[in-house]
C-alpha cells in the first residue's frame, strides 16, 4: 500500500501555502508512511498537547513553526501549557522556566489557536460533535472524545497535533474509521452492586484497571448498570488512558457507539474476555497508593481539570471547615471553570478552607511544587499514576471525601467500608 | 553467535548498542528522564535503568500524548536511546524521531519486529540495526 497524496496535499508539500505548512505536510506525510494509511483526510477540529513546555526542543519546535508563520486552519484548542500565566508567582516555579513556557503559550496563540489552555476541553464551548473527525492530544481528552462523545481522533503525540492543525491533514487510519472502532476486549463487571458504581471513587478505579487490560486496544464493558456522570466517565477515561493508553472505551447502554454490546463489537467475536470483580477492583485500587502510613502533605483535586460541577460538588463540603495547617489543599483547573465557579459562589468556600486554585497547567506539568512536598493525597487516578515519576512523590488515592476529611485532619482518613470484603 | 531479526524501518538509521529490554510499555512522560536518560517509571521494571545510548527494546509506548516531546527533548540533549524496538507501530516513537530529524538533523532508528522475535531478545546482548530494519544481535558476546 503506498500513499496517495491529494493536489492540496502535494502543494502544500511543495510549500505553496508557505514553509510552516511544508515543514507540517512533510511530517504527517512521513507519519502516514509510517502508519501504513493510503491517503489523508480531512479533521474539522484539533486540540494541541505540543503547547506544553518540556524544554528547549519543544520551545525550539513551536519556535520554529511560528517564525516559519504557521497558522491553524481548523478551530484549534491548546491543552494545558508549562505555567499558570498569571499565578505562578505564588508558587515555586523557577522564573527562568516561566519564561520560556511563556514563550512556548505566545507562540501557539500566534499561530491562531485558541487559549483554553485546559486538559478538558471537552468541557468548553469548543466540545466536537458525535462523527466529526479531529486531531487530538492530550490522552484524557482523546479517550473522552472517542469514547462519551463518539468523535473520531486517533492518539496524536505532541508535535503532531499541531501539524494536523495547521495542513487540515491527517492520515486515514486508525480510530478514524469505522472498522477500527469494533471492540477488541470483553470486559464483564460480574457481582459489582450499585452502591459501588453510583459513588465516584468506582470510575477512576475502573478507568485504572481497563487501561492495564485493555493495553491500547478498544474495550467493551458490560455490566454497568447505574448511569454514569460526565465527570465519572472524564475520570474513568483519564485513568484508562494513562494506565494502558486507551483511546476508546465503549461501556454498554452508557456511551454512543455501545447501544449494544453487538454494535459496541461491530458483529464480531472480542479477542479476549476478562471478567471484572470486586476483588480485581480492590487489587486496582490498591495500586493507585503509593504511599505507606498516614503522613500527609498535600491534597490535589482536578486531573483532568476541575469542572464546574465538580466545584459544586466540593464547595458544601467545605464550608464552616479549615484545613490543617499541615496540610496544602490545591484544586487544578482551566480559567474558564475558576471563573464559572467563582461566579456561581463555589471558589469562596475553598478559599475559606484554605485551599488554592491553579489554572493553564497542573501539578505534573509545571515545576510548581517545593521538594518538601513528599506525600500527595488525589481522586485522581491520572494524577496518583504521574506523581511518582514525574514528582518523585508519593501518593495516596482517595474518594473526594476522604480527600477533604483528611485535609482537616491532617492525616490520611480514608472510608473503607465500600471496599471492605 | 549472531543472528539476523527482519524488521520494518519506521524510521530508518543506523545504529549499534547494548540492549535493554522489557515486555512492558512505557510512558515517556514520567518514565523516562530526559536530562539523564534514565527510566523512572517506579512501577516499570526498567525503573532506574539508565536507556540513554541503548538499543531500548519495549512493545509500545504508553499513555501520555507527551510522551513524544520527552523523546525529542532527550534527542536534544544527548540523552535519547540509540534506537528502538518495538512490536506495535509505534506513532509516538516514530514520530519524535521524525521531528528530531526535521529540527536537528539527528533522528534515531526506529524498528519494529515480530512478537515472536522480541520474545527472544534480552537485556544486554549486542543489538546492530541496520538502515532496511534489520536487527544483527549477537548473544554470545554479552557486554
Amino acid at each position: 500500500m503506498s500513499l496517495m497524496l491529494s493536489a492540496d496535499d502535494h502543494a502544500q508539500l511543495d510549500g505553496g501555502r508557505g514553509p510552516a505548512a511544508q515543514m507540517a505536510m512533510r511530517i504527517i506525510a512521513r507519519m502516514a508512511e509510517v502508519c501504513g494509511a493510503d491517503s489523508l483526510m480531512d479533521i474539522t477540529g484539533a486540540h494541541i498537547d505540543s503547547a506544553l513546555f518540556q524544554g528547549d526542543a519543544t520551545l525550539e519546535f513551536a519556535e520554529r513553526l511560528a517564525g516559519l508563520g504557521a497558522r491553524v486552519i481548523v478551530p484549534t484548542t491548546l491543552n494545558v501549557s508549562g505555567v499558570d500565566e498569571h499565578g505562578w508567582r505564588e508558587w515555586a516555579t523557577p522564573p527562568e522556566w516561566a519564561a520560556k513556557a511563556l514563550r512556548q503559550m505566545a507562540a501557539y496563540q500566534s499561530m491562531g489557536a485558541v487559549p483554553t489552555w485546559t486538559c478538558a476541553p471537552y468541557q468548553t464551548e469548543w466540545r466536537p460533535k458525535f462523527g466529526q473527525q479531529i486531531a487530538w492530544g492530550e490522552s484524557n481528552a482523546i479517550c473522552f472524545a472517542n469514547s462519551v462523545i463518539g468523535a473520531r481522533t486517533e492518539r496524536y503525540p505532541d508535535l503532531m497535533d499541531i501539524c494536523a492543525a495547521i495542513t487540515g491533514r491527517v492520515p486515514a487510519t486508525g480510530l478514524h474509521l469505522t472498522e477500527n472502532r469494533a471492540g477488541q476486549v470483553q470486559m464483564r463487571l460480574v457481582d459489582v452492586p450499585r452502591r459501588a458504581q453510583e459513588v465516584d471513587e468506582f470510575y477512576p478505579v475502573l478507568g485504572h484497571l481497563i487501561g492495564k487490560i485493555a493495553q491500547g486496544r478498544v474495550s467493551v464493558i458490560e455490566g454497568v448498570i447505574v448511569a454514569p456522570s460526565e465527570d465519572q466517565l472524564k475520570a474513568l477515561c483519564a485513568a484508562a488512558a494513562a494506565s494502558g493508553a486507551a483511546a476508546l472505551i465503549h461501556i454498554v447502554g452508557v456511551t454512543p457507539e455501545a447501544l449494544t454490546a453487538e454494535s459496541a463489537f461491530q458483529k464480531r467475536a472480542p479477542q479476549q474476555t476478562v471478567v471484572i470483580t470486586m476483588d480485581s477492583l480492590r487489587a486496582a485500587r490498591g495500586e493507585l497508593t503509593t504511599a505507606v502510613g498516614d503522613k500527609l502533605d498535600m491534597i490535589v483535586l482536578g486531573s483532568p481539570h476541575f469542572s464546574l460541577a465538580e466545584f459544586k460538588k466540593l464547595a458544601p463540603m467545605l464550608e464552616g471547615k479549615r484545613r490543617h495547617p499541615d496540610v496544602q489543599f490545591l484544586v487544578t483547573t482551566s480559567r474558564l471553570m475558576a471563573d464559572l465557579a467563582d461566579q456561581a459562589g463555589r471558589l469562596a468556600p475553598l478559599k475559606q478552607f484554605g485551599g488554592k486554585v491553579t489554572v493553564d497547567t497542573c501539578i505534573l506539568t509545571t515545576p510548581m511544587l517545593r521538594p518538601e512536598i513528599k506525600t500527595l493525597m488525589t481522586n485522581s487516578a491520572k494524577y496518583a499514576y504521574y506523581s511518582p515519576g514525574l514528582l518523585n512523590a508519593q501518593v495516596v488515592f482517595g474518594s473526594l471525601e476522604d480527600c477533604v476529611r483528611s485535609a482537616v485532619a491532617g492525616r490520611v482518613v480514608k472510608d473503607e467500608s465500600l471496599w471492605r470484603e | 553467535m549472531a543472528r539476523v531479526i527482519k524488521g520494518r524501518a519506521l524510521v530508518g538509521g543506523e545504529a549499534e548498542a547494548e540492549s535493554l529490554v522489557a515486555d512492558e510499555p512505557l510512558s515517556f512522560w514520567g518514565g523516562y528522564d530526559q536530562r539523564t536518560g534514565e527510566i523512572i517509571d517506579r512501577r516499570h521494571p526498567l525503573s532506574g535503568q539508565i536507556a540513554a545510548a541503548r538499543a531500548l527494546a519495549l512493545p509500545a509506548s504508553r499513555g501520555s500524548s507527551t510522551t513524544t516531546a520527552v523523546l525529542l527533548e532527550a534527542v536534544r540533549s544527548g540523552k535519547a536511546p540509540a534506537a528502538i524496538v518495538t512490536v506495535a507501530v509505534d506513532y509516538f516513537f516514530s514520530l519524535a524521531s521524525i521531528v528530531a530529524g526535521e529540527m536537528y538533523g539527528k533522528s534515531i532508528p526506529i524498528v519494529a519486529i515480530a512478537p515472536e522475535d522480541f520474545a527472544t531478545l534480552r537485556t544486554g546482548q549486542r543489538i546492530q540495526v541496520c538502515r532496511d530494519g534489520a536487527l544483527i544481535v549477537r548473544t554470545g558476546d554479552v557486554v
